[in-house]
């Protein structure tokens, strides 16, 4: 049991991490990754959901009729996304404020829905909790890594401590839409190239 | 038939179960979330206006109703008399509502400042109604008899250029302000009084 849980949890690390290798919830990473502090968030919060909404779709997965169980996960993910924006209005307001808009956002995030129409909907609770543990790790993981580069960068920062030294001209196209894209595409021909070996 | 009715009754069952869980969750959070609001919107705004004052305004607040919205009063004292008091009205802006927070001195019902604590307004140009102290100072002194106007409109306040909408939005605000004031000002003055005590 613990060597299926320890499988289901690092696909979702490397061979199906979801931003470069399914591709998945490109909004999200494109739109708060200027800086680490909002990609790790934004991270997070998606864990969160992933993981709990995982975790009751695959407990209730004989109970809900086939014919809406997208409605029922739509339900079940809507509910725990906004238990996530009360508690970050509560307890991280600052970060709250920055991430804005995306966070209800997490409700049409390609993918928590996916992993409960792929994964929670057949398999038991234990393993969609790795599944989702896994794939929230990974998606934080990977918008760290694209705030780092974006944040050093653009804003010759990591978590709002300069690395660069004072004579740092930052490049701002980096923090700006466009550079989100440049940046993304390179990491996913990066990501290709070191899988095909 | 039997689908439809097990249909119906998970669907029910489920959203029942999540607003349940929602109501929870929010009425848990709902003081912390009101506090960070405060913290992070009002204060920065009622620390300026009220800049000469020996308490914390934000713990000595009261709130009244006026129609249906509800006020949120914050008291300014110095040497443990209530001297001033502050509260935040809306007008309505370019591209959505301007939150205006106004100070008035009990004594002699004049403005001691305003300040903008909310808007959507254009960055660079509307938004100069918050980040230019220049337009917000017209505003101190002025008596509360007579309501707020640009100079367009036969008033005493200078636009801010290429932001007409934005400063007749804050006049509005203003002008509500001092109406509410004159009107609610017994209330007020009871509320003042027990706070003194």
């Amino acid at each position: 049991m613990a060597q299926s849980m320890a499988k289901e949890f690092t696909k979702g690390l490397w061979a199906e991490l979801p931003p470069f290798r399914l591709v998945l919830g490109l909004c999200p990473v494109l739109a708060v990754t200027q800086s680490v502090e909002n990609g790790i968030g934004m991270g997070l919060a998606t864990t969160f959901v992933l993981v709990c909404s995982n975790f009751l779709v695959s407990l209730l997965r004989t109970i809900i009729p086939a014919k809406v169980r997208i409605a029922c996960y739509i339900v079940i993910i809507a509910t725990f996304v906004t238990i996530v924006e009360l508690l970050m209005q509560a307890f991280t307001y600052e970060l709250f404020l920055k991430l804005g808009i995306f966070i209800p956002l997490i409700v049409v995030n390609c993918i928590v829905l996916g992993r409960a129409e792929a994964f929670a909907g057949k398999n038991p609770p234990h393993l969609a909790i790795a599944d989702g543990l896994g794939m929230g790790v990974g998606f934080t993981l990977s918008l760290g890594t694209l705030g780092i580069i974006r944040e050093s960068l653009g804003s010759g920062t990591i978590l709002g401590n300069p690395v660069f030294g004072p004579d740092f001209q930052p490049f701002t196209f980096m923090v700006q839409a466009p550079g989100a894209f440049v940046c993304l595409g390179l990491m996913l021909c990066m990501m290709n190239l070191i899988g095909k070996k | 038939m039997r689908e439809m009715i097990s249909m119906v009754v998970v669907l029910t069952i489920l959203s029942a179960f999540s607003g349940g869980l929602l109501a929870t969750v929010r009425s848990n959070t709902q003081e912390r979330i009101e506090n960070q609001v405060l913290k992070f919107e009002k204060a920065p705004a009622i620390k300026a206006i009220l800049s000469e004052v020996s308490n914390d305004p934000l713990l000595d607040r009261f709130k009244l109703k006026s129609d249906d919205d509800e006020i949120t009063f914050f008291v300014g004292k110095k040497g443990g008399v209530p001297e001033s008091i502050a509260f935040e009205t809306k007008g309505k802006g370019f591209e959505g509502p301007i939150g205006l927070m106004v100070g008035i001195d009990i004594a002699t019902d004049s403005v001691i400042g305003v300040r903008i604590t909310t808007h959507s307004e254009t960055p660079g140009v509307g938004s100069r109604a918050k980040d230019d102290p220049a337009f917000a100072r017209q505003f101190a002194g002025k008596s509360l008899e007579t309501g707020f106007a640009v100079k367009g409109d036969n008033g005493e306040i200078d636009a801010i250029s290429g932001a007409t909408i934005t400063s007749k939005g804050v006049c509005i605000a203003a002008t509500k302000a001092q109406v509410l004031y004159t009107k609610l000002k017994p209330e007020i003055k009871t509320h003042i009084n027990n706070l003194a005590n």
